[in-house]
């Protein structure tokens, strides 16, 4: 086990130094210059003065070199400066961020997860009822939402209209800290992250439960006599959920995309919303920094659901 | 044979709706199992065999397929005989593992993968026994050194995927008789093993049926399954019993052309390479099941059978006594 899990870390690894040179690259393929947001628009810049800034900010330097002066620091755990925030350094500038995406996203995840996973064995019992036909088109407007899409509307019905929940931030400023108010801020934008990956885990069990129900080993547990609620919730779940467990591993990487409008929309400090602020200025190092740090997780959450997978299923040996 | 049957089966008829249509799968179905008695039910693919054994398990999909007509009369350990096209889901339930168990044709896939043969033996035992995890666990060990695995501590801890395909068969049958049932239904178990294993599945379940005095439905379409291991066999063809008597009496007699048919198409021990020096084919029944849902007019076998004559063609016949119980379903029954 341990040998396989520093096995999948050091490739994890190899991934986040591709990631680093392909985001790099990408960047610099953008238009757009750090200079021209960094630079006060009111005061007149001469050339000379402008090129002097390039020089202090390295950005003179040929593309290879900037890059290896990145990855030799980031080694050493120093991902740099912000180039807008004067003198923030942008790790401590990205852990803080992590912690609300984090909850964030888990939140939205365990929702999905309870949610889709509930509805699709319901749907699979009772398939061709009213209710699995109910699920099935909920799903289909799930799964076809974009997230921007229903960010939006979730905030203008939720927030707007029926004011059951705020409309922004991660608590009320100036009040002092409380669950109860993190979870009031937390739980209409994580609903709303979930409804995607929510229906899409539904329609995924669906299937799979569907497909084992037909199994023999099902039948034999009927002929034990073992009740019909236990021939669903143990025989044909456990076996339903492994196909299932896949698709919630990989698409952990593609709730982070969800993740970055909710948090823009909700202004939820994490993040997605840094990221979106330091693509508009061309932050570079903290673009840099945060997808790193995304990347990272998202590495070690993948490795998570193959130990899960392995737990649920005897067959398959971590090693 | 003894006066009380613990299977009483009379009149029953199996119905299907497939495509807004009534096919009935099976019909005019009387059967009866004495305690401790072996009674194999014959024949090819369709003819209803598996049906009549999923019917009395109550294991047919519902809403699929259902009684039309007929009564199963079972008298289970409490002594008390039920109709058990009568009784509820959960009466059906607690039947089910507990008074008639099932084994069935594929080792391979009819146990959980995801849960260790110990505790798959276990669980019946728990759910109609009432016993506690430990005492079950411990049981089910047991019933796997009963069934002649080698072991069983160790395999009891094992997954279905770490045994071959005789052990899991053999792990199956432990899971069947994990309650005492006072009938085992085993539907073509030896079918999908290896030979050697064939033999040694049909050996184990002779001795256990010897030791604990259970009833056996023992469906298959292997005519030397059925002289090795039963004392009595029911011919099914097109839905309905076609010929039963003792082995003995059908095997030395047939009565029914079809399962004269059956018996020539059995190759004997040199037969085969016999008939091939001499260039003849190995006899087969010409023509093919019929489809359940043009049967022909009058008997079903007649388009194959090569005694028929026009009065065949009229009616289904009715089952005739020819004579120590053995019945046929065949008007010309004397003449062949």
């Amino acid at each position: 086990m341990l040998p396989y899990i520093l096995r999948r870390l050091a490739t994890g690894l190899l991934m986040l130094v591709a990631l680093s040179m392909l985001v790099f690259v990408l960047l610099r393929l953008a238009p757009g210059d750090p200079i021209d947001a960094y630079i006060n628009p009111n005061v007149a810049m001469s050339q000379a003065e402008m090129d002097a800034l390039r020089a202090r900010l390295g950005l003179d330097q040929p593309l290879p070199m900037q890059y290896l002066a990145w990855l030799r620091a980031a080694a050493t755990g120093d991902l740099g400066y912000s180039i807008q925030r004067n003198g923030v350094r942008v790790l401590p500038l990205v852990l803080e961020r992590i912690g609300p995406t984090i909850l964030l996203m888990a939140a939205g995840l365990v929702i999905a997860i309870l949610i889709g996973i509930a509805a699709g064995i319901l749907s699979a019992v009772r398939r061709n009822s009213p209710t699995d036909i109910g699920f099935s088109v909920i799903a289909f407007f799930g799964i076809s939402s974009p997230a921007f899409l229903t960010a939006i509307l979730g905030l203008y019905l939720f927030s707007v209209v029926l004011r059951w929940a705020p409309s922004g931030g991660m608590l009320t400023p100036g009040a002092p800290f409380s669950v109860g108010d993190l979870l009031s801020h937390l739980i209409l934008p994580a609903c709303l992250l979930s409804i995607g990956h929510a229906a899409l885990i539904m329609r995924y069990m669906r299937a799979s439960l569907l497909e084992v129900l037909n199994q023999d080993y099902v039948r034999t547990a009927r002929a034990k006599g073992v009740k019909e609620f236990w021939v669903i919730m143990k025989h044909a779940v456990r076996n339903a959920l492994l196909p299932v467990v896949t698709l919630i591993g990989s698409t952990i990487g593609i709730a982070v995309g969800g993740a970055i409008f909710i948090e823009s929309v909700f202004n939820w400090p994490g993040m997605g919303l840094l990221l979106i602020n330091a693509v508009d200025t061309r932050d570079y190092p903290v673009i840099m920094g945060a997808t790193l740090i995304i990347g990272a997780c998202v590495i070690v959450v993948n490795l998570l659901t193959d130990i899960a997978y392995a737990a649920i299923d005897p067959r398959i040996q971590v090693a | 044979m003894h006066a009380t049957p613990i299977l009483d089966i009379s009149g029953l008829k199996m119905v299907f709706r497939i495509g807004g249509r009534e096919v009935a799968a099976v019909q005019d179905l009387n059967l009866t199992i004495a305690p401790g008695e072996t009674l194999a039910l014959v024949g090819e693919s369709g003819s209803g065999k598996s049906v009549t054994s999923l019917s009395v398990m109550g294991l047919l999909p519902r809403g699929v397929g259902q009684v039309a007509e007929g009564s199963i009369l079972f008298r289970g350990k409490a002594g008390q005989a039920q109709d058990l096209t009568k009784l509820d889901t959960e009466g059906m339930r607690q039947i089910r593992g507990n008074d008639i168990a099932m084994v069935f044709q594929e080792p391979m896939t009819s146990l959980n993968p995801v849960y260790t043969i110990g505790e798959q033996i276990a669980e019946p035992m728990r759910i109609h026994l009432g016993r506690s995890h430990k005492d079950a666990a411990a049981a089910a060990i047991k019933l796997l050194a009963d069934v002649g695995i080698p072991d069983p501590e160790r395999r009891a801890k094992q997954y279905p995927h770490e045994l071959s395909g005789g052990m899991r068969q053999r792990a199956t049958i432990a899971m069947a008789l994990a309650c005492d049932p006072v009938l085992l239904i085993a539907d073509e178990p030896t079918t999908a093993l290896d030979v050697t294993i064939q033999a040694q599945i049909l050996d184990l379940l002779q001795k256990l049926q010897a030791e604990r005095g259970m009833a056996v439905l023992f469906v298959t379409h292997n005519l030397g399954v059925v002289a090795e291991i039963a004392n009595r066999v029911a011919v099914m063809y097109a839905g309905r019993v076609v010929e039963t008597g003792t082995v003995a009496d059908v095997f030395a007699r047939p009565r029914h052309p079809y399962t004269i048919g059956l018996m020539r198409s059995v190759p004997k021990l040199g037969e085969a390479t016999e008939l091939k020096r001499k260039g003849i084919p190995l006899p087969t029944i010409a023509g093919s099941v019929p489809s359940l849902v043009q049967l022909p007019q009058g008997c079903s076998f007649a388009p194959r059978c090569p005694f028929a004559i026009d009065a065949c063609r009229a009616d289904v016949p009715s089952l005739y006594e020819t004579g120590n119980g053995q019945k046929s379903r065949c008007i010309r029954w004397q003449e062949i």
